[in-house]
């Protein structure tokens, strides 16, 4: 396991630019995730660290070492793959032992059959490992892809979205599952997603991607609390935070053009009147969605929820985040 | 069984069945005509009406195999009783076996020539076509226009340029020279076939092979290859197939060393008139080979359609 750096990293393809000027250090044994939407630039930058993509400026250096230049196979790391991940004319069995097969590992039988018994022992899939890998479900193709990985002791592990194509149960279940592996392992994780639900339980850090540069990069709770900008306030949280013009609060301070607004940030029975238009119950708590003058607020309601549908609530925003009219967020001196 | 709606009912799987195998039956006429024929006596080949019932013989095998003399029936008489089959067939006629054919030779060069310039266009196209597909090639589409091209007009229309280099460069009736000119010809089919195929392979494999700890080479010998294994198979039968039947480069370039198998069989004649159960005889056998090498590569063939471990 490594320290990751990586400094001014840039790529483009032809007029396209996927990573822009990107820095950022990951932390041996820390589990960073890189959030963004569909375009971010998140695969580009597991590429290029993978050296399957060669960087058009900037360094990155695993475990002190400037790996500019090197093979992916000299830069000792491990890769699960979006998509088309197994090799289909192997077996389970053999999928899982191919790396530890390469000319650098050159693992001896033996090892090779303890490491892949107890990688298929982890993910589930010992009882599959004499099928073809095209003979598995989604999910199991998807658990054989990310036990590659595991298989091998690398740097880092880079994972390029590896739950997306599985079912809410069992993606609850590897979360977890990667969640104690990371902390058994001691492993260094770089892992991209555009589930926030991922990013906020997994993450020892989270950064946030938009059109291929680093806005923010900090804890999940950091994040969460102090987002740079609109846009990385509304890439966590659920339901997403409600952006409005800070007008509608008369909270105008000539700088700030738009207030965030947490479901769980408001005061109720005082402020600006709203019709409350529908109620979801969900067991553990209930939301209110509330409209303000042609607004759409969506809020969580107090415990014991007093309010129906059809009458009217009065709010009044709880430590809201302020935005300039570039959507960053302005921060006061609380002194 | 399955039930989806887009399966075929019963009825279309028996009228489909019934006329690919009436298909099969109709095609396969000549070909069971030859093989008739190659074990027929000479007079029953040619007996009007033609035979469909005939006494079985292996004089067709013998006499594609042998050459023969007539000797005097007290010459005959003379001999000790003959040593095989063979030879007792030859002596109900009248002769005796004066040496081998030339035959067994013909058809070694057709095997050498085939499966060599077979091999080297599947081993030149795959290289050629995996550069095509994964590298950037300055030019590429011309360059593979350019491949196209030389099948744009019929190989023979060059027959008489290819005639006069091959003498002067001594390639005239030799195996490399007749494996180099069946590639050259092979090798855009080749190029273009194994190119489409290789395409259809995702490139995260050889990536993940890549950051799994080898090299280029070896994830292409690892990883690509097996998964072409389907294309490479096709191809090889087209190329084997158009080795093995060409006939007028073989006409016009070989006459000795290097004479395949389908310039000599039209030429094995009998006494009094053509021997059509050697020369049925040497059709048999000349279709065996391309026959178990595609019963060989069948697998390979029907498999193609479903590969790739891909999530959707
Ligand atoms: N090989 C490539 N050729 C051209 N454009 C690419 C290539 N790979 C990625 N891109 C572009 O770079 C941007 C970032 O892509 P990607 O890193 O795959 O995003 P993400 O994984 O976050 O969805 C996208 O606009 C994409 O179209
Ligand atoms: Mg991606």
């Amino acid at each position: 396991m490594a320290e990751v750096i990586l400094e001014q990293l840039s790529k483009s393809f032809g007029k396209k630019h996927a990573v822009i000027d990107m820095s950022m250090t990951i932390d041996d044994g820390s589990f960073v995730v890189l959030l963004g939407p569909t375009g971010a630039g998140k695969t580009t930058t597991l590429r290029l660290i993978s050296g399957l993509e060669k960087n058009d400026k900037g360094t990155i250096s695993i475990d002190g070492r400037v790996v500019n230049n090197e093979t992916p196979a000299q830069r000792d790391v491990a890769m699960v793959f979006q998509q088309y991940s197994l090799y289909p004319h192997l077996s389970v069995r053999e999928n899982l032992s191919f790396p530890l097969r390469s000319p650098i590992l050159k693992t001896s039988k033996a090892d090779i059959v303890a490491k892949v018994a107890e990688v298929a022992d982890i993910l589930q899939i010992s009882h599959k490992l004499d099928n073809r890998a095209t003979e598995l479900s989604g999910g199991e193709m998807q658990r054989v892809s990310i036990g590659r990985a595991l298989v091998r002791d690398p740097a880092i592990y880079l994972m390029d979205e590896p739950l997306s194509s599985l079912d809410a149960r069992l993606r609850a279940d590897l979360r977890i599952e990667l969640k104690r592996i990371h902390s058994e392992l001691g492993a260094t994780l770089l892992y991209v997603t555009h589930d926030q639900t991922e990013a906020m339980t997994m993450a020892t850090h989270v950064g946030v991607l938009q059109e291929g540069r680093l806005v923010q990069f900090g804890t999940p709770r950091e994040i969460y609390e102090a987002p740079a900008s609109e846009y990385v306030a509304s890439r966590l949280g659920s339901p997403r935070i409600n952006l409005l013009p800070a007008e509608l609060f008369n909270l105008s301070d000539g700088l700030t053009q738009t207030i965030g607004l947490r479901p769980e940030h408001v005061k109720f029975g005082e402020g600006q009147a709203a019709s409350v238009k529908r109620i979801e119950h969900l067991g553990d708590h209930t939301r209110l969605h509330l409209d303000l003058n042609g607004h759409a607020i969506t809020v969580l309601s107090p415990s014991g929820n007093p309010f129906s549908a059809g009458t009217s609530v009065n709010i009044q925003p709880l430590n809201p985040l302020c935005f300039d009219k570039d959507g960053q967020r302005i921060i006061r001196d609380s002194a | 069984m399955s039930y989806s709606v887009t399966d075929p009912s019963k009825r279309q799987k028996f009228i489909a069945g019934t006329l690919v195998i009436l298909y099969a039956l109709i095609t396969m006429v000549p070909l069971v005509w030859i093989m008739m024929t190659s074990f027929k006596t000479p007079p029953d080949s040619i007996s009007y009406p033609p035979k469909v019932f005939y006494q079985p013989s292996l004089e067709g095998y013998v006499n594609l195999f042998t050459t023969r003399t007539r000797v005097s029936a007290e010459k005959l008489a003379s001999l000790p009783p003959p040593e095989n089959f063979a030879e007792e067939i030859v002596r109900s006629r009248n002769m005796v076996i004066a040496g081998p054919s030339k035959f067994g030779g013909r058809f070694l060069n057709s095997v050498i020539i085939g499966f060599g310039s077979t091999f080297l266009s599947i081993f030149l196209g795959t290289l050629a076509a995996y550069a095509f597909s994964r590298f950037k090639i300055p030019l590429a589409d011309d360059l593979l226009f350019f491949i196209l091209s030389t099948r744009m007009m019929p190989p023979i229309a060059v027959a008489i340029p290819i005639f006069l280099m091959y003498r002067q460069l001594g390639l005239s009736d030799t195996h490399v020279g007749m494996i180099l000119l069946y590639t050259a010809v092979n090798i855009s089919l080749a190029v273009w076939l194994l190119k489409g195929f290789i395409d259809e392979i995702p490139r995260e494999y050889e990536e993940a092979a890549l950051i799994d700890g080898y090299t280029r080479f070896q994830a292409f010998y690892k990883v690509v290859l097996p998964q072409a294994a389907t294309g490479i198979a096709s191809t090889a039968i087209f190329c084997l197939i158009f080795a093995w039947n060409e006939y007028a480069f073989a006409v016009l370039l070989t006459s000795g060393t290097a004479q395949t198998a389908p310039p000599f069989i039209p030429t094995i004649i009998g006494v009094g008139g053509l021997d059509w159960p050697a020369i049925a005889a040497g059709a048999t056998l000349f279709l065996l080979p391309v026959m178990i090498f595609t019963v060989l590569l069948r697998k390979h063939l029907l498999r193609g359609i479903t590969f790739g471990a891909v999530r959707k």
